[in-house]
């Protein structure tokens, strides 16, 4: 497969020289490949938001390299910011870096940094819109006024605006409610079906990544624990129980059912899965 | 790069400095920069400047520490320096095209350079050993007489502490926008004066927007726990005098005394 990112023996650590230095990776090694849905789960601190701004050159290396398609983002630094809009970034909480007076300008602050202007800039900022589930109506109203969901709507649009090759989600669904994370999610997806543009979908939530990645990588004190697709992730549960992560729910139930001598597949991770294999299961037992 | 900022940093320890009573301190602090203000020969600044030393010895504050606060004002004391060196009439010692060099202008470049660095260091001293609440404790209970000309004094301290305590928040928060900006592409590093401060504006607005909005929800926590200012509020640590407070004030008392009589 073809890699767009390519992390190698990647160190960070904060504070470096002082008494309160710190390492948050240690010659982690990653391949994000061309196209793929990535889901990325690691406990609190286990360097998931480190390891993310080092993608897009928020932050440099200690020690190692990042290739964004083969070359290395910090070979010439002054162009760091063209990085930036190849592999975009939205923060944990993105709705707090809001600031135009209306959705629209907002939406247009990154492609009017890379120098758009326009019709090709009205395009990208409908598009965003449309792509972030962001109604038309509200383009033109403060983004003050709009509700909490509806901001981050309106936060990832306007990374999404930049069209970057790669879209990378900090946690993107932290703090909304069931229903508006159902939502954002699938919009995300779509649009990851829709434009083919590689995704990086950081999370804790095994239950999110599970649903929605096509490939999971497990951080764990800085270092990769495991990657492979979600079957495989989740069939591990010993080793993701003892990086203090959990499985997701679908899969500890089909685990305990298998405890108690019932021949279910204990790699299932959604609730449909989970309702398949326990009606196969039923038809085969004859009722 | 933000984090490097260090604002009156407290050194948590338990020194017979940390133990003083943070009024004491203050009120030292205040008889010392009388006593500076006061040198006008060589020896006083000695003396002065031993007092610091000895002050630093039983904070046990190294000296890094101590002269790393003198960082941000290196350009006022050298500028002050300057200036006094050549702009100071007397005898005449070098001559450089226009600029005279004085014999007078050499002692008053030198000794006002100590006297800044005395007055700083001396200030930081008392940061590092108090911790912020304790400092506006004590300011409070220092400047308590004037309730009775209706300034309102706790509420003075209250926002002092509070605007202590979320320093490092902001600080925090600025790195996150800053960061999330840089994201989407914001150029805060080149450009001209006009342009850097153009740019500051998508840093600005979300900074403003979240400092308001922790200040209402901190004024909702505040009077759900029944704050209503300082009528009838006691204290849970409630400030007392012992014999090593006294001891210090006279220390310092006599520091400044003697220096004004015999200097």
């Amino acid at each position: 497969m073809d890699e767009i990112i390519r992390v190698e023996n990647l160190t960070h650590t904060y504070g470096a020289g002082t008494p309160f230095c710190r390492s948050a990776l240690e010659h982690l090694e990653l391949s994000v490949y061309r196209g793929e849905l990535l889901g990325v789960i690691g406990h609190t601190g286990s360097g998931k938001s480190t390891l993310i701004q080092h993608l897009n050159g928020l932050l440099r290396p200690t020690e190692g390299r990042v290739l964004l398609d083969g070359r290395d983002i910090w070979a010439e630094p002054k162009k760091i910011r063209s990085v930036r809009f190849r592999v975009g970034l939205v923060f944990q909480y993105p709705e707090y870096q809001l600031f135009e007076e209306t959705v629209y300008k907002d939406i247009a602050f990154g492609p009017t940094n890379m120098g758009l202007g326009g019709e090709e800039l009205d395009r990208r900022v409908r598009d965003a819109a449309r792509f972030a589930g962001l109604d038309e109506s509200l383009l033109n109203v403060s983004p003050f006024a709009l509700s909490g969901g509806q901001k981050r709507r309106a936060a990832i649009a306007g990374v999404i605006a930049m069209e970057p090759e790669v879209l990378v989600l900090d946690e993107p669904s932290a703090g909304l409610d069931p229903r508006g994370r159902e939502e954002l999610l699938a919009h995300i997806r779509a649009y990851h079906r829709e434009r083919g543009t590689t995704v990086v979908l950081v999370s804790h939530s095994m239950e999110e990544v599970a649903r929605h990645a096509e490939r999971i990588v497990v951080l764990s004190h800085g270092r990769v624990l495991m990657s492979g697709t979600p079957r495989e992730v989740f069939s591990r549960g010993g080793e993701l129980a003892e990086a203090g992560l959990d499985v997701p729910q679908a899969t500890r139930v089909a685990m305990a059912l298998r405890e108690k001598g019932l021949a279910v597949d204990p790699a299932v991770y959604t609730v449909e899965e989970l309702a398949d294999a326990l009606l196969a299961l039923k038809r085969g037992g004859g009722g | 790069m933000l984090k490097d900022i260090t604002l009156g940093q407290y050194f948590p320890g338990n020194t017979p400095a940390h133990r003083l009573d943070p009024r004491t301190k203050l009120l030292a602090v205040v008889f010392y920069i009388v006593a500076v203000f006061s040198c006008h020969s060589a020896w006083a600044y000695i003396l002065t400047a031993l007092v610091l030393a000895l002050s630093a010895r039983v904070s046990k504050v190294g000296a890094r520490a101590l002269f790393r606060g003198l960082k941000p004002v290196l350009f006022i004391i050298a500028f002050t320096a300057l200036l006094n060196l050549f702009y100071t009439p007397g005898e005449e010692l070098a001559r450089l095209w226009l600029l005279r060099v004085t014999r007078e202008g050499v002692w008053t470049a030198a000794a006002m350079m100590t006297r800044i660095t005395l007055l700083i260091t001396g200030t930081f001293l008392l940061t590092y050993t108090t911790s912020p609440i304790q400092l506006t404790d004590g300011l409070e209970a220092l400047l308590g007489p004037l309730k009775r000309l209706r300034v309102p004094v706790h509420e003075l301290a209250m926002m002092m502490s509070i605007a202590l305590r979320f320093i490092p928040t902001l600080i925090e928060e600025t790195d996150k926008i800053m960061s999330a900006q840089k994201a989407r592409g914001a150029d805060f590093e080149s450009g001209g004066l006009a342009r850097r401060a153009r740019a500051l504006i998508p840093l600005l607005v979300p900074l403003f927007v979240s400092a308001f909005r922790r200040a209402d929800e901190l004024a909702t926590a505040m009077e759900c726990r029944c704050y209503h200012g300082g009528e009838g509020r006691t204290k849970l640590h409630v400030l007392r005098f012992a014999a090593r407070d006294y001891l210090a004030l006279l220390f310092y008392l006599a520091l400044a005394a003697g220096i004004i009589v015999f200097d």
